[in-house]
């Protein structure tokens, strides 16, 4: 006899999904997918322990279970919240969700450059999703932005603390992935910045994958520095036999050059697996990869040329006046796509 | 004259030393509790004696120690929270410095009730003089056989640290603490899990306060019913209040809970008054996080009911006309101070402590912070007061410990009961550079409200 | 930021590994990096600030990479990663202690000592700077002195220059 899978049904934004006990509010979200799923910029589901930190994934708790119906007093992050049975979750339905999400984003924003011009990251800037698609129009915030020295951590890794939005992946990279961590965050606060604080090169084998996991422009590849805009390359899936990693790459194409490789990452900008520097930064010839085919492209992002998708949220929205309120923004900006 | 419980004997001289401290009756509720209770009846005196959380929260303390966990085979932890650092608060200093072994008694008891055998008291590092106080303590105690191993030949055994902290108001979080006491940053650890469950080195652990732990041995001594009989209602027992700001007294007062307010200003016995003759203008009774509520609100309850120095009297009326105890430090203000500039120094106190870990409060602080200098010094627009509310609005709540809480609340409390003043240093840009907007109607007597 | 570059090479003395020691006993066995702010305030005592060097001697003695080391003492405001002068008054600025006039102290130490917040004086004596909440709000304005964090209460701007003048004849007879 087959044993009896123990299943909670959650319910979020009024649709219902049945996830194993300890899953995530988030990942529970991520089962549902859609617009109802929220933006999680420090959360990375392959890094143990990371989340929590960015606060962009709060949802609103209408009830707690069925046990215990009371609703959670405050916002929780999604991302480090486990679901019980017969909770039901408020995601873009709460407008206490959609404004507290949209203060967030204009904290994350406050001291940020907005360099897109001259980042490399923009056109695959988590960053730059969630301001189009959570942010205001324009800053209320009229001081000098925080600025830092830029440090240079090797010779193929560039970090711009500017542009940092301390989602500590990159640490967490460092210490699960090599075997020993060489940079992390120092000073506190608004302070607070990645480094080395010695000059250091980071160089162990698998310390590449902070470019991957960084979900700004803070960490890039310098060897990919100003070659191109990532909307004029074109991804192609790909594989070797590694030694050291899977193996399972992203080629990224301009022409018949190779002008960067990277892990494959999904509609969540996670990648499939880390791979290591040799992978990223020294193979750089179609002959030593086999190729697969084009890496799907979500539809929403300008690599897929300017395919935004429409904003769909659930019907629920459609017939109720003040979440149409909060979500003001959010539906305007499929008008525009029209 | 109210009763004292823990300072007792503060003025005998020579009570910081383990003879004078024993001479005294030190040391009862270790023989009382070891040899003739069970843990489990500790925790139960404890819990009837209604003491509640001093460090801010409040949180009943029997309560939170039944939620320790208790896996076999697995340590336990008892960590006690020293780093008092909240601005307004100096009473875990008064106590750490004039009767160490009354905190050191209440360790041996609670770590017992707790069924600890290493407990670690953390100090904020700028106490090096109380650390090195309670360390002497500490071996006073061990010497006389009531700390380490076998004590008091009951089989029970006991180490107690002292650990300095490196200069972080953060670290007073007790998740914070946790991860300070293992030797990382002072970063709060985003929960669940609570340190009940996995605390210090994902072991089992409660973290009190100084004064709580303290007070365990009063509740012991005379047992919790009679400690209950103190105070009113859900406030029991006897509180240190730590005075300070323009009062003709400050220090550090133990007071029975349910002490008018306006006898703790005016009374001799405490505050003795305004200092130098001078009118009473706002009061931040708990520490910087809670409140500030101006003249008219202290003395009397919306209702016209008399404000107590309790929980839930300071609490009545909400956040709109009420406050909170806190952690009971109680910052006075006279006619002469500015609002204002008060509200930037704390937020400046709030930036300056903010870990850093998560954006509301990492960038939200600090904008705060530079929204406030500007209208301090006389360049803001009424815009920016908006604006500014704003902001405590957006941080409130949305961040992983409450230190964004109590950033937003002097902000949005300043602003609710003071928007005037705020409103004057905008419109009067250059007059409130060289004088302060005074006294203004902030001691009117208030309407009845008219339901 | 970046380390200040010091090419002294740092060698602990047997007093201060014995105390190491002693302080690494106090944890269970594996947790010995809980020693570090402790060690790190008695590496302080020592050195008068924490150098990379110190510090990667620390990280060796604990076992712990040193960045861990860095992360730590760049957190804690207590710590300093640039030499100080021999005394560093720091005064509290925080609201309660503002009441009773700490930013008037604070502009008359600077105004006595010739230095801005965070300077050492040219004869290497002293340093002073602001620092938040010291929770002694009852007996401000406040000022403590390392290492040793002797507390000085209800300072005056004559409370002050006795101090000064104090300190200056303590570290002339030292000399």
């Amino acid at each position: 006899m087959a044993e009896e899978v123990v299943k909670f049904k959650v319910t979020i934004d009024g649709i219902p999904v049945e996830v194993d006990p300890g899953t995530t509010i988030l990942n529970a979200a991520r089962q549902i997918g859609g617009d109802i799923v929220p933006p999680a910029m420090c959360y990375y589901s392959k890094l143990e322990g990371t989340g929590g930190k960015c606060r962009t994934c709060l949802v609103k708790v209408s009830k707690g279970s069925e046990k215990d119906p009371r609703p959670m007093p405050k916002l929780v992050a999604s991302c480090r919240t486990t679901v019980m049975d017969g909770m039901e979750v408020q995601n873009i339905t709460s407008p206490d969700v959609v404004e507290a999400r949209k203060g967030v984003v204009e904290m994350l924003l406050i001291n940020h450059p907005l360099d897109c011009p001259v980042c490399d990251q923009a056109g695959e800037c988590k960053l730059q999703d969630l301001g189009y698609e959570h942010g205001n129009e324009g800053t209320r915030y009229e001081f000098e932005r925080r600025t830092f020295e830029r440090i240079d951590i090797g010779d193929k890794i560039q970090l711009h603390m500017n542009r940092c939005i301390l989602c500590y992946r990159c640490v967490y990279v460092a210490n699960q992935l090599t075997e020993e961590r060489e940079h992390g965050v120092l000073n506190r606060g608004d302070h607070s910045e990645i480094s080395t604080f010695i000059e250091k090169a980071l160089d162990h084998d698998f310390v590449g994958n902070v470019i991957d996991v960084c979900p700004v422009g803070a960490l890039t590849d310098k060897t990919f520095r100003f070659k191109n805009r990532v909307w004029f390359t074109k991804p192609v899936d790909a594989h070797r036999n590694c030694p050291t990693c899977a193996g399972k790459v992203t080629l990224w194409y301009k022409g018949d050059e190779v002008l960067r490789v990277t892990g494959r990452k999904d509609e969540y900008g996670e990648v499939e697996d880390f791979i290591c520097n040799t992978c990223r930064f020294e193979t750089k010839h179609t002959s030593d990869w086999t190729l697969e085919e084009p890496t799907p492209v979500d539809h929403e992002s300008v690599i897929g040329a300017n395919h935004y998708l429409a904003f769909n949220p659930p019907s629920v929205i459609h017939e109720n006046k003040k979440l149409q309120l909060a979500n003001e923004e959010q539906l305007a900006r499929t008008e525009r796509l029209k | 004259m109210g009763r004292k419980l823990l300072l007792e004997h503060i003025n005998e001289p020579g009570i910081q030393t383990f003879d004078v401290y024993r001479q005294k009756g030190g040391y009862r509720a270790v023989e009382k509790a070891l040899k003739n209770m069970s843990p489990d009846d500790v925790v139960e005196e404890v819990k009837k004696s209604g003491l509640r959380g001093r460090g801010g929260a409040g949180f009943p303390t029997g309560m939170k120690w039944s939620f320790l966990a208790k896996p076999e085979g697995v340590s336990r932890y008892l960590v006690c929270n020293g780093d008092e650092s909240e601005p307004g608060t100096f009473k875990d200093r008064y106590l750490m410095t004039h009767i160490p072994h009354a905190l050191i008694e209440g360790m041996i008891v609670s770590s017992y009730a707790l069924g600890t055998n290493t407990s670690y008291i953390y100090v904020r590092g700028e106490m090096m003089p109380q650390i090195r106080i309670l360390e002497r303590a500490i071996a006073e105690t061990k010497a006389a056989g009531l700390l380490g191993k076998n004590i008091l030949g009951t089989g029970y055994d006991l180490e107690i640290y002292v650990q300095p902290g490196g200069g972080a108001y953060i670290c007073g979080e007790e998740t914070a603490l946790l991860e300070s006491l293992e030797g990382k940053r002072g970063n709060p650890r985003i929960k669940p899990p609570f340190p009940a469950v996995a605390g210090l080195w994902g072991c089992p652990t409660v973290v009190n306060n100084v004064e709580s732990i303290a007070s365990v041995v009063p509740i012991i001594n005379d047992g919790g019913e009679e400690y209950a009989k103190i105070g009113i209602e859900r406030s029991t027992g006897t509180k240190l209040i730590s005075a300070g700001g323009n009062v003709k007294n400050p220090g550090v007062y133990e007071i029975e809970l349910g002490v008018p307010v306006e006898e703790f200003i005016y009374s001799d016995e405490y505050c003795g008054g305004i200092a130098n003759g001078k009118r009473l203008k706002a009061l931040v009774a708990g520490g910087s996080s809670v409140p500030i509520l101006p003249a008219n609100l202290i003395c009397k309850t919306i209702n016209s009911d008399a404000r107590l120095m309790t929980y839930e009297s300071l609490a009545d009326g909400g956040f709109q006309t009420g406050t909170m105890m806190g952690s009971g430090g109680f910052i006075v203000f006279d006619e002469d101070q500015c609002i204002v500039r008060n509200t930037w120094n704390f937020t400046r106190f709030y930036h300056h402590e903010s870990c850093g870990q998560c954006s509301p409060c990492r960038e939200g602080t600090g904008w705060m912070e530079k929204v406030l200098y500007k209208i301090e010094h006389g360049q803001g627009t009424i815009a920016d007061i908006d604006l500014l509310w704003d902001i405590q609005r957006k941080i409130e709540g949305n961040t992983i410990c409450p230190l964004g809480d109590a950033a937003a609340w002097p902000v949005a409390a300043a602003i609710r009961h003071f928007r005037d003043e705020f409103e004057w240093h905008v419109l009067h840009s250059g007059e409130s550079q060289s004088r302060n907007y005074g006294l203004a109607h902030y001691a009117d007597p208030i309407k009845p409200v008219m339901q | 930021m970046l380390s200040i570059q010091e090419n002294q090479p740092v060698e602990f003395s047997a007093v201060l590994l014995e105390q190491f020691g002693e302080i690494v006993s106090r944890y269970p066995e594996g947790r010995q990096k809980a020693a570090l702010l402790p060690i790190l305030h008695l590496v302080q005592a020592e050195y008068g600030w924490l150098s990379t060097a110190s510090m990667d001697k620390v990280a060796a003695y604990l076992h712990i990479q040193p960045i861990e080391v860095y992360e730590v003492a760049t957190f804690y405001t207590m710590y300093f990663l640039r030499p100080q002068g021999k005394y560093m008054l720091e005064v509290c600025r925080t609201g309660p202690c503002c009441l009773v006039g700490a930013e008037k102290i604070m502009q008359h130490i600077e105004k006595r000592l010739g230095v801005k917040e965070g300077e050492v004086t040219t004869d290497g004596l002293f340093s002073w700077r602001g620092v938040e909440c010291m929770a002694a709000c009852g007996y401000g304005p406040v000022l403590q002195i390392g290492p040793e964090y002797t507390f000085y209460e209800n300072l005056t701007e004559e409370s002050v220059d006795e101090l000064i003048d104090t300190l200056r004849n303590k570290a002339k007879q030292q000399a």
